[in-house]
């Protein structure tokens, strides 16, 4: 028993180790077809992190290890919640505005501003979750028109009630939080918020596999008939889960308004396409907890990483969209011959217990 | 629309026709709609021969991306990687314009990009049979980064290029029908009810064309008879309704499906070409701008036919092209918009489908009190327009889609049993 179950581990551990090395491959390949050089490639983005960077990586990682659980929650149950880029911009937006305008002090603005990103996120995917059981429309479209609509609303928004200053507009600057420097303070500060992160992973485990509601999502995602025989109700499914992927959503970009960015502006202090991100990370770790924390280590790391790329060679930082994207897709081809693969060893295994059982008596 | 001739009695060729009238009668019926409106609010621009040509250009790279859409879909293949697609395509169009100095090369170039996006993509899903979306979203992000670090390491040193863009390709060549275009636009000029919109149309359609233009059209035009006028057409749908049943009949079904998702990936990457030779001035990092996904939102309203494509893909061309013109048409839009849904109200009240009617009528009174109560719509809004569309079509008329029956469900090759 105990060698299969090491068997499994290693099984599992496959996929995710051959997506890494034909990124890798890729990557290398696509340098040197532009006639950089690879090797300066590695050797800068291989070097141990500087101090700065260690926790520039350690902030990212929180930020995209919220976006991937948002996504994560609606894999789960089979929604393709491709709307995180929206529901975060527009809840960031939103929560910049509330805390900017000081209606609370301290402790109380900083919960407040959370529960009205959660709420606005929320309400935004709602409107896919609604679309969808009500009038049919796949939540994949819808989501994405909302993307767009909701960039627009916000820079709509921005620029009317926004505080204008030259080229550029923003919402009113706030109190950050003061955050944790494990070096010297001229290498920034790890997050305080970044702490949602943690709660965000955690709360996820024990959701689906410590509750009613995980179990129903996770049967819903496996089977739709299933789950209505146990007696879930699909559409109250669909909308909560759609919310709830959207509400958790709508936090991914608080640990940097409080923690460095201290107002609200697009193409400035905002920063967007973490949604994508955490789609393709939630992809990377199978949607489970600590697959997708590695998945979020990894995709920071490349990306705070390759701006050392900017000095040190002439590969330009953009690489790493390849390397993450490849990444992606290498893993979901893995992770499916994987499973062919033990599906067909668990075959022949049967096969031959069968054979021994027949024999055995003779 | 066709839907309810289905049930009818008697040959094909009378449910073929029924439909057909159907769809010149709602035609002449959108046209008279938008004329009136244009009448009424005294905004000439909204079919002027200048808002129709923009429309024509805004509605290429979208019908292209629907096309794509189509032809993958109709072999069972759900392509969300249409965007990333396109979006190497932008890339494929400058890079080989600019080196072969001919817009023809480049468009093969586009093509080529394309293809191997969607190659990716059906390596992904029919060989490995990977869900369809996860792949696509896959397929997206490395289109986005494979295009923008190529443009970065191929265009910075180039004359007109820069690290994000390239402009100053040649462009296809444009195309005046002398006698016709003459005519049309005088007839356009005198803003008559009906028939001015027509001639609008007309003189856009041969006047200063894109080349480029009217070979997608032609394109459409050639799949509606690849796909439902010849052998090859059928066998390939039959992937896409059922390949189990296929494979008994002896249809190689992963063969048609990979064909399908590469000429997918070849038109979206066409699509993409045409952005950067014929709507902008050159190459720009992320030109695409979601029109991917337009492009698969335009099929969904069309039914997965091409007829219905290409009138999805016009209502979000033009609604898209709108918003670069004056914000006083955009505003004339609300009333059109809303009088077309107060229409639909009461076709659904006739047929005594009172549900349907309230859904319709609630954004129709929205939008004609937004009218009245406004002189203009906030140039942010406009921008949202093509967005908006596609939500409200979807949500109002996807009850009556019929998509292929095995669209997006995964097939393995001996599943016939």
């Amino acid at each position: 028993m105990r060698t299969f179950n090491l068997k499994a581990i290693g099984l599992s551990l496959v996929a995710p180790a051959i997506a890494i090395v034909v990124s890798l491959l890729v990557t290398t390949l696509v340098i040197a077809a532009v006639g950089s050089s690879p090797s300066d490639f590695w050797s800068t983005m291989f070097e141990v992190p500087k101090p700065r960077s260690r926790i520039d990586i350690i902030n990212q990682t929180g930020m995209i290890y919220i976006a991937a659980v948002a996504a994560a929650i609606g894999f789960r149950m089979g929604l393709f919640n491709i709307g995180l880029e929206g529901q975060y911009t527009l809840a960031s937006y939103a929560a910049a505005a509330f805390a900017g305008g000081a209606y609370l002090s301290g402790f109380a603005n900083v919960a407040v501003t959370l529960l009205i990103a959660i709420a606005v996120g929320a309400a935004w995917s709602g409107i896919a979750g609604v679309l969808r059981t009500t009038r049919g429309v796949s939540e994949v479209i819808s989501t994405i028109m909302l993307n767009s609509i909701a960039i627009t609303l916000v820079g709509y928004l921005l620029n009317r009630y926004g505080v204008h200053e030259g080229n550029t507009v923003r919402t009113t600057k706030i109190d950050l939080v003061t955050g944790f420097s494990p070096y010297e303070d001229r290498d920034g500060q790890i997050w305080t918020l970044t702490i949602i992160a943690v709660l965000v992973g955690v709360g996820f485990w024990l959701l689906l596999n410590k509750t009613r509601f995980g179990f129903d999502l996770r049967a819903s995602g496996q089977s739709d008939s299933v789950a209505k025989a146990s007696g879930v109700n699909p559409t109250r499914m669909i909308i909560t889960a759609m919310a709830l992927s959207g509400g958790i959503a709508g936090l991914i970009w608080m640990p940097a308004l409080f923690g460095k960015a201290s107002s609200f502006g697009l193409g400035t202090s905002f920063q967007a396409g973490l949604g994508f991100l955490g789609i393709a990370v939630a992809l990377l770790g199978r949607n489970r907890p600590l697959g997708m924390l590695f998945g979020a280590v990894l995709f920071a790391f490349l990306s705070v990483k390759s701006n050392d790329l900017t000095f040190a060679t002439d590969v330009s930082p953009s690489i790493v969209q390849i390397t993450q994207g490849v990444a992606v897709l290498a893993v979901v081809i893995a992770y499916e011959v994987v499973r062919r693969w033990r599906a067909q060893l668990e075959q022949r295994a049967v096969g031959q217990d069968l054979v021994t059982a027949t024999e055995a008596p003779a | 629309m066709t839907t309810t001739t289905i049930n009818a009695p008697g040959p094909v060729s009378r449910v073929r026709n029924a439909a057909r009238a159907n769809w010149l009668f709602i035609s002449l019926g959108a046209i008279a709609l938008v004329s009136l409106v244009r009448i009424v609010t005294d905004t000439n621009d909204l079919t002027s021969p200048g808002t129709i040509r923009a429309a024509i250009i805004a509605t290429c790279p979208i019908l292209m991306a629907g096309l794509g859409g189509l032809w993958a879909e109709r072999a069972g293949v759900v392509n969300i990687g249409l965007e990333g697609q396109m979006i190497l395509g932008t890339w494929g169009a400058a890079y080989f314009t600019y080196h072969s100095g001919s817009p023809w090369i480049g468009v093969l170039g586009a093509a080529l990009l394309g293809m191997v996006g969607g190659l990716l993509h059906a390596v992904a899903t029919v060989t490995f049979g990977v869900d369809h979306i996860v792949s696509g979203v896959a397929v997206n992000l490395i289109g986005a980064g494979v295009t923008t670090y190529l443009a970065e390491a191929t265009f910075t040193d180039l004359e007109g290029g820069g690290p994000r863009q390239l402009i100053g390709l040649k462009a296809p060549t444009d195309v005046t029908i002398p006698g016709v275009s003459d005519a049309a636009l005088n007839l356009a000029d005198k803003h008559w009810f009906f028939i001015s919109d027509v001639a609008s149309f007309v003189a856009a359609m041969t006047t200063r064309i894109s080349l480029l233009s009217l070979a997608i059209f032609a394109l459409v035009l050639l799949s509606g008879l690849l796909l439902w006028r010849t052998t090859f057409g059928l066998r390939l749908r039959s992937c896409g309704e059922n390949p189990q049943a296929a494979e008994t009949l002896g249809v190689n079904v992963y063969r048609y499906k990979y064909v399908a998702v590469l000429v997918s990936g070849a038109l979206a990457g066409i699509g993409g070409g045409f952005l950067a030779l014929v709507a902008s001035s050159g190459f720009s990092t992320n030109q695409t701008n979601g029109r991917g996904y337009i492009g698969l939102a335009a099929m969904i309203f069309g039914n997965w036919r091409p007829g219905g494509l290409l009138a999805g893909a016009l209502t979000f061309g033009y609604t898209d092209s709108l918003r670069l013109r004056d914000t006083h048409a955009v505003h004339s839009l609300l009333l059109l918009v809303a009088v077309a849904l107060l229409v639909l109200v009461v076709v659904r009240l006739v047929r005594r489908q009172v549900a349907g009617a309230i859904a319709m009528a609630v954004p129709g009174v929205a939008l004609l009190v937004w009218f009245l109560a406004t002189d203009s719509v906030p140039r942010d809004f406009t921008s949202m327009t093509p967005y908006v569309t596609t939500l409200f079509v979807l949500a109002l008329g996807t009850q009556r889609l019929r998509m292929p029956a095995a669209d997006g469900k995964p097939y393995r090759k001996g599943s016939a049993g």
